[in-house]
């Protein structure tokens, strides 16, 4: 049993409910013992590093204080949450003035796919897969700050990153070669820019339908709400207007059989329980 | 953007609405050839903007950052339906995206009350000395 820090962040105890309960579904299946973080608040998001940059540092280093009290690392699924944190990390070190005290950032932090992808969890993880993905195409779709910047992610390939695809592939999925996994959604511009999120996010969808994928697959909560909820009046491709969007802990339930994963995709506004249903996934 | 900058425009530059459309990306950080940081650069500008208090090219966008830190300064953590509320009552804008909305929290994303937490006096003294400018 591995036992690990777990950091929410406020996306999962709302409109990323489903990945939360994945996210705890897989983990229980994989022997991660997970540890809500106690009393954790909002790491600022792009609100606070878009206001003031000592903010952006601060909020984020009052959960990374209470974390490191707790030998164990942190895992954080949401990628706009990990972002912060990795930059709050690189900005108490480059200015401690932001802070009233040192922050010496001993807590590792770690993004949830990047957790899943380590050699030893994929191990565990060939065990478990009972209810392989054969058949299905995947659009891996990683949005910006999985992967950028690579001085925070640590990502080698960011210009086009594959870890996401050989999880997948793993799965027993088809992970589709196409060359917008790294393009921007909009993310946050949706409620105040919902023009331009469109626009970008049905780019990104078309290119994933023109790719011949049967759905998307992603890790940010953004980016899964703005393809998820914006296929309204997407032009028809290989006749399909719209694409499922799955967050990766998903695929992971459904191919370890998880009970509650038909529960967790009853979720999203493009149902994705027809085109599984239809490949005989689910 | 850049040569804006260096010419001095100072006023041009800050009231342009670019500055607050640039979601953050990275894309041109990591692909600039002269290696400038701009997502870095756009956040300064940003920031010096708002200090300024020069009128901004996409007023809704810091309304809705301003919105979303009062959030957190209340309650810790982001309600989002009590965020969507304080954006739309100062934008005036309640109907956009009602119907997707209504999908959501039938659908069970919505969550109806915020959560309870107790670091508050933390949290104030972060967004009291964000207020006095302390850390400048």
């Amino acid at each position: 049993m591995r036992e690990v820090t777990y950091y929410p962040g406020c996306s999962l105890h709302g409109t990323a409910r489903e990945y939360d309960e994945s996210f705890r579904g897989v983990s229980k299946l994989l022997d991660v013992s997970l540890h809500e973080l106690e009393d954790w608040t909002c790491c600022g998001s792009t609100s606070a590093h878009c206001s003031d940059e000592a903010l952006s540092v601060a909020l984020p280093v009052r959960n990374l204080r209470i974390a490191e009290k707790h030998n164990r690392e942190m895992v954080v699924p949401c990628v706009a949450c990990y972002s912060r944190f990795k930059a709050a990390e690189a900005g108490a070190k480059e200015h401690p003035e932001y802070l009233p005290s040192p922050y010496e950032a001993k807590v590792s932090v770690r993004y949830a796919l990047d957790f899943f992808c380590d050699a030893a969890m994929i191990e565990k993880l060939k065990e478990k897969v009972v209810k392989p993905l054969t058949g299905l195409k995947v659009a891996c779709y990683y949005g910006c700050l999985a992967v950028r910047p690579p001085e925070l992610t640590g990502v080698k390939q960011y210009e086009n990153p594959e870890h996401m695809d050989r999880l997948m592939e793993m799965l027993g999925a088809e992970a589709v070669p196409w060359s917008y996994k790294t393009d921007c959604c909009g993310a946050s511009l949706v409620m105040t820019r919902t023009d331009i999120v469109v626009n970008l996010s049905q780019r990104i969808l078309s290119m994933a339908l023109e790719a011949g994928a049967d759905c998307i697959v992603t890790g940010c909560t953004m980016c899964h709400a703005n393809l998820d909820t914006r296929q309204a009046g997407l032009p028809a491709e290989g006749g399909r207007n719209a694409i499922p969007v799955l967050y990766f802990t998903e695929a992971m339930g459904l191919a370890m059989g998880h009970k509650e994963t038909g529960k967790w995709l009853g979720r999203h506004v493009t149902d994705p329980i027809k085109a599984l249903s239809d490949k005989g996934l689910l | 953007m850049i040569r804006q900058i260096q010419y001095g425009r100072r006023e041009k530059v800050l009231t342009c609405g670019s500055i607050w459309i640039c979601a953050s990306c990275h894309t041109c950080s990591v692909r600039c050839p002269n290696d400038i940081d701009f997502a870095h650069v756009m956040d300064a500008l940003r920031h010096i903007a708002l200090r300024s208090g020069i009128g901004v090219g996409e007023p809704s966008i810091p309304v809705f950052h301003k919105a979303f830190l009062d959030s957190i300064k209340g309650t810790g953590r982001i309600h989002e339906l009590s965020l969507i509320l304080r954006y739309k009552l100062k934008t005036r804008d309640f109907l956009k995206d009602a119907g997707l909305g209504w999908q959501m929290f039938r659908r069970g994303k919505i969550k109806v009350l915020p959560q309870g937490f107790t670091g508050g006096k933390e949290v104030r003294e972060i967004f009291n000395a964000y207020e006095k400018g302390a850390t400048r």
